[in-house]
């Protein structure tokens, strides 16, 4: 079943080509940027949960 | 940022309290509902005597009601918590999102009246008939325009991971929903499905494993990554990990549905496919459980005292452990032993109990106190509750696991004589009862502490006073200025609406290498010539088997193995399903497989063992469908069946459909005659005859030149 609709595409072969470079570049491109990011620019993002003041109110904790 | 005026706003508290109470209110309902479920597999009386409260139609409403009502309402309390607060900005629409609360709880409602009524679809997860599954869509878009639109008008440049999580899951939820749900109506409540056999099978397990993926867990990747670092009271482990995290996990996501169909008629490249993906899936589910866990380095002296990071941490291990579990059982050769087991129950409630389950739990005992400005009413009580859930996940999953190792190897078994060691199915079922009744008691369990937490929580709110509108204030967010040094990631970040896109691609890539190639194959399915459309009267026996939900315990689907061709008979065959809308394969069997079950027993056997499935099976689980056999089952529709078969392009001759009640009617009264010959008076009409004509059909076409009419 799998040959009759392969075998009924034109120039199958470039599927599996395209498919692994697809892959190969999202996480080679992925990887990069996250080994390049700035600093300072994950420190705010981390940050953000924290930036709502009134939350920072601790008489809600339970310890 | 200097020198900006400040503008004032304020979050809306109440939206994300009526979220939460539905949470509360539907959970408890849900659980309550599995309780049922759990206690009718050793005790069939617990059915109540009727067919609303039966297992194959309470089944549904347990899942639909957990997932949807309980995990679906602690998403959104979740999201309209967080979203405005990381956002600097209220949600966008006040009316959106009442629509959406009210629109949602209008859906669980008629879920819950639907259901038990047998109106359904039988697609797993997706059960509900069209008109609801329109609605679904609608307020679903509703809730999707909502954060949309916060985001276009939000104050803060940069959109947090929690964001990325919870955009994602909107845009995959909507694809899923809406291809998975294509069918033909042929009155209001009932459809056939746009696919058939094979390609329904794809599709459904497309869908069924990324509502898993995209329902039960992006978005509480999402509440993790807002919740676990406001709880511990610091930033996450690794933002960067975090990015890592979101884009290989919906990336890969999206291929591992064809992991439920290892070893059926699907074709191998898409299951291969399927097992390639699930296995890679490991990595980033774990790079999320890691990150998860870490944030609470230097804060594990408070896990041992705060109820809330403790539901956390057995939430994120819970993750963790599902995640790996998921892998594991769609490598092939532990899928043969796991498939149609009590193995996949326990897998899912680890998740569904323990990640989903707790980690709401800890976003209610964390939000509560907050938004009524005081402290927990008791921390002894969600200690107890903690660990009453704990227990009862234990109680819960390991008696499971044992049931199916158990029941897995007895079904492999051979004797000495090359013979199955325990021919009789029933005999491996009775094997395992007394896990089912532990399973039962860690579902009570797990049942007590959400009962203490609501109490709780309604104690909380009594002692404070509400905060209905919390105010906070943030600069405009300004016109970016270009900076070269930005790297596209950042760039694309900030820009939503691209960012959507960029996901959706993302989830797409999966989904159409896998649903386009199965659709075409349609005219290259191998044609079994003798594989014939069901007569009308089978097509009605076959609609009452959907609506009685028998495929909740019933497989018919015989996997290409010497021991299930032993004891079913001949494996099934991708074309013998090419008229079965929706497909029936089953994912588990509570009772044997039925797909070569027609012709094995007479008559009169089916009749007698469904008025009292105990007279035929001694020690039998299955509950007793005495009302089929006085039922009058309304044939008027079947000409609108019919004529919508055909517009699916089922090959019956054209003008069949007016036709199609007397060949109904005589079919009906050849079994009603075959019933007089062992002394059994039935009307013609009732609901019994057409079941026995549809379950004595079921995998007889390939052993017959020709349809056959018994």
């Amino acid at each position: 079943m799998k040959k009759d609709i392969l075998s009924s595409m034109e120039n199958i072969e470039i599927y599996p080509i395209i498919s692994l470079l697809i892959f190969v570049i999202f996480f080679i491109g992925m990887f990069w940027w996250v080994l390049k990011v700035d600093r300072t620019y994950v420190d705010h993002m981390k940050e953000m949960p924290f930036n709502d003041e009134p939350q920072k109110d601790k008489s809600n904790e339970n310890v | 940022m200097s020198g900006t005026t400040l503008e004032k706003f304020s979050y809306d508290n109440k939206i994300v309290k009526f979220f939460g109470a539905a949470t509360m209110i539907w959970g408890l309902a849900g659980m309550l509902i599995g309780l049922l479920a759990a206690t009718q597999l050793f005790l069939p009386e617990a059915n109540l005597g009727n067919p609303y409260t039966t297992f194959g139609r309470i089944r549904p409403l347990h899942t639909n009601a957990v997932i949807f009502a309980f995990v679906g309402n602690a998403i959104f309390a979740g999201v309209y918590y967080s979203m405005p607060r990381l956002l600097k900005a209220p949600m966008w629409n006040k009316t959106l999102s009442w629509v959406h609360f009210w629109g949602w709880q209008a859906i669980i409602l008629s879920a819950v009246i639907t259901l038990p009524l047998g109106l359904t679809s039988s697609k797993e997860y997706a059960e509900l008939e069209w008109p609801i599954d329109i609605a679904i869509a609608i307020i679903w878009v509703a809730f999707g325009a909502n954060m949309i639109g916060t985001l276009i008008k939000r104050r803060e440049k940069h959109m947090y991971v929690a964001i990325w999580f919870y955009l994602a899951s909107f845009v995959t939820v909507a694809v899923l929903h809406i291809f998975n749900s294509l069918a033909l109506p042929v009155s209001l409540f009932k459809s056939y499905s746009a696919y058939a056999g094979v390609q329904d099978a794809l599709v459904q397990w497309w869908y069924g494993h990324n509502a898993v993926a995209f329902f039960l867990t992006t978005p509480f990747l999402g509440l993790m990554y807002y919740f676990l670092p406001k709880a511990a009271n610091r930033p996450v482990f690794s933002y960067k990990l975090s990015i890592v995290h979101f884009w290989s996990l919906i990336f890969l996501y999206i291929w591992a549905g064809p992991h439920h169909l290892l070893y059926t008629a699907l074709p191998e490249w898409a299951q291969v496919l399927g097992v390639a993906f699930s296995i890679m899936l490991l990595a980033p589910s774990w790079g999320g459980m890691v990150n998860g866990l870490l944030t609470l380095r230097g804060a594990w002296d408070k896990v041992r005292v705060d109820p809330v990071l403790k539901f956390m941490v057995v939430a994120v291990t819970a993750y963790g452990m599902a995640t790996f579990e998921g892998p594991l059982l769609s490598i092939k050769s532990v899928n043969a032993i796991a498939h149609y087991t009590d193995w996949i129950v326990a897998h899912v409630h680890i998740g569904g109990l323990g990640w989903n389950g707790f980690l709401t739990f800890s976003m209610l005992y964390w939000l509560w106190p907050r938004m009524w400005r005081t402290k927990l009413y008791s921390v002894k009580m969600a200690n107890t509750h903690f660990w009453l859930g704990t227990l009862g996940i234990l109680f819960y999953a390991l008696p499971l696991y044992v049931a199916a190792l158990t029941q897995s190897l007895m079904w492999k078994e051979f004797a000495d004589t090359g013979r199955l060691a325990y021919p009789n199915f029933l005999e491996t079922v009775i094997q395992i009862v007394p896990m089912y009744m532990l399973r039962a008691f860690g579902g009570l369990l797990y049942l007590s502490g959400a009962i203490l937490m609501v109490y709780n929580l309604v104690k909380t709110a009594a002692a404070g006073a509400f905060l209905e509108e919390e105010e906070d204030e943030a600069p405009a967010l300004t016109k970016h200025v270009p900076d070269n040094n930005e790297f596209w990631h950042r760039a694309w970040e900030r820009k939503p609406v691209f960012f959507t896109i960029l996901a959706t691609i993302a989830i797409l890539i999966g989904g159409v290498v896998e649903i386009i190639p199965t659709i075409l194959v349609k005219s290259n399915v191998p044609t079994i010539s003798s594989v014939q459309p069901y007569t009308p009267l089978e097509l009605q026996g076959r609609d009452l088997y959907i609506s009685n939900g028998c495929v909740g315990c019933h497989s018919q689907m015989i996997r290409p193995f010497r021991f299930e061709t032993e004891r079913y008979g001949e494996y099934s065959k991708a074309g013998e399903f090419v008229y079965d809308r929706p497909f029936l394969w089953g994912s588990k069997r509570t009772g044997p497989d039925l797909h070569r079950v027609g012709g094995k027993y007479p008559d009169s056997w089916h009749y007698h063992h469904m008025v009292d499935p105990r007279s035929m099976s001694p020690g039998s689980l299955m509950p007793p469908y005495p009302w089929m056999t006085t039922n009058i089952m309304d044939h008027s529709n079947i000409e609108a069946k019919i004529r919508t078969m055909q517009k699916l392009g089922v090959p019956y001759a054209e003008g069949y459909e007016v036709k199609a009640i007397e060949d109904l009617q005589s079919q009906a009264q050849m079994i009603a005659n075959n019933l007089k010959e062992s002394g059994i008076e039935v009307l013609p009409d009732t609901e019994i005859i057409a079941l026995i004509a549809y379950l004595q059909r079921i995998g007889t076409d390939i052993k017959k030149p020709s349809p056959v009419q018994e």
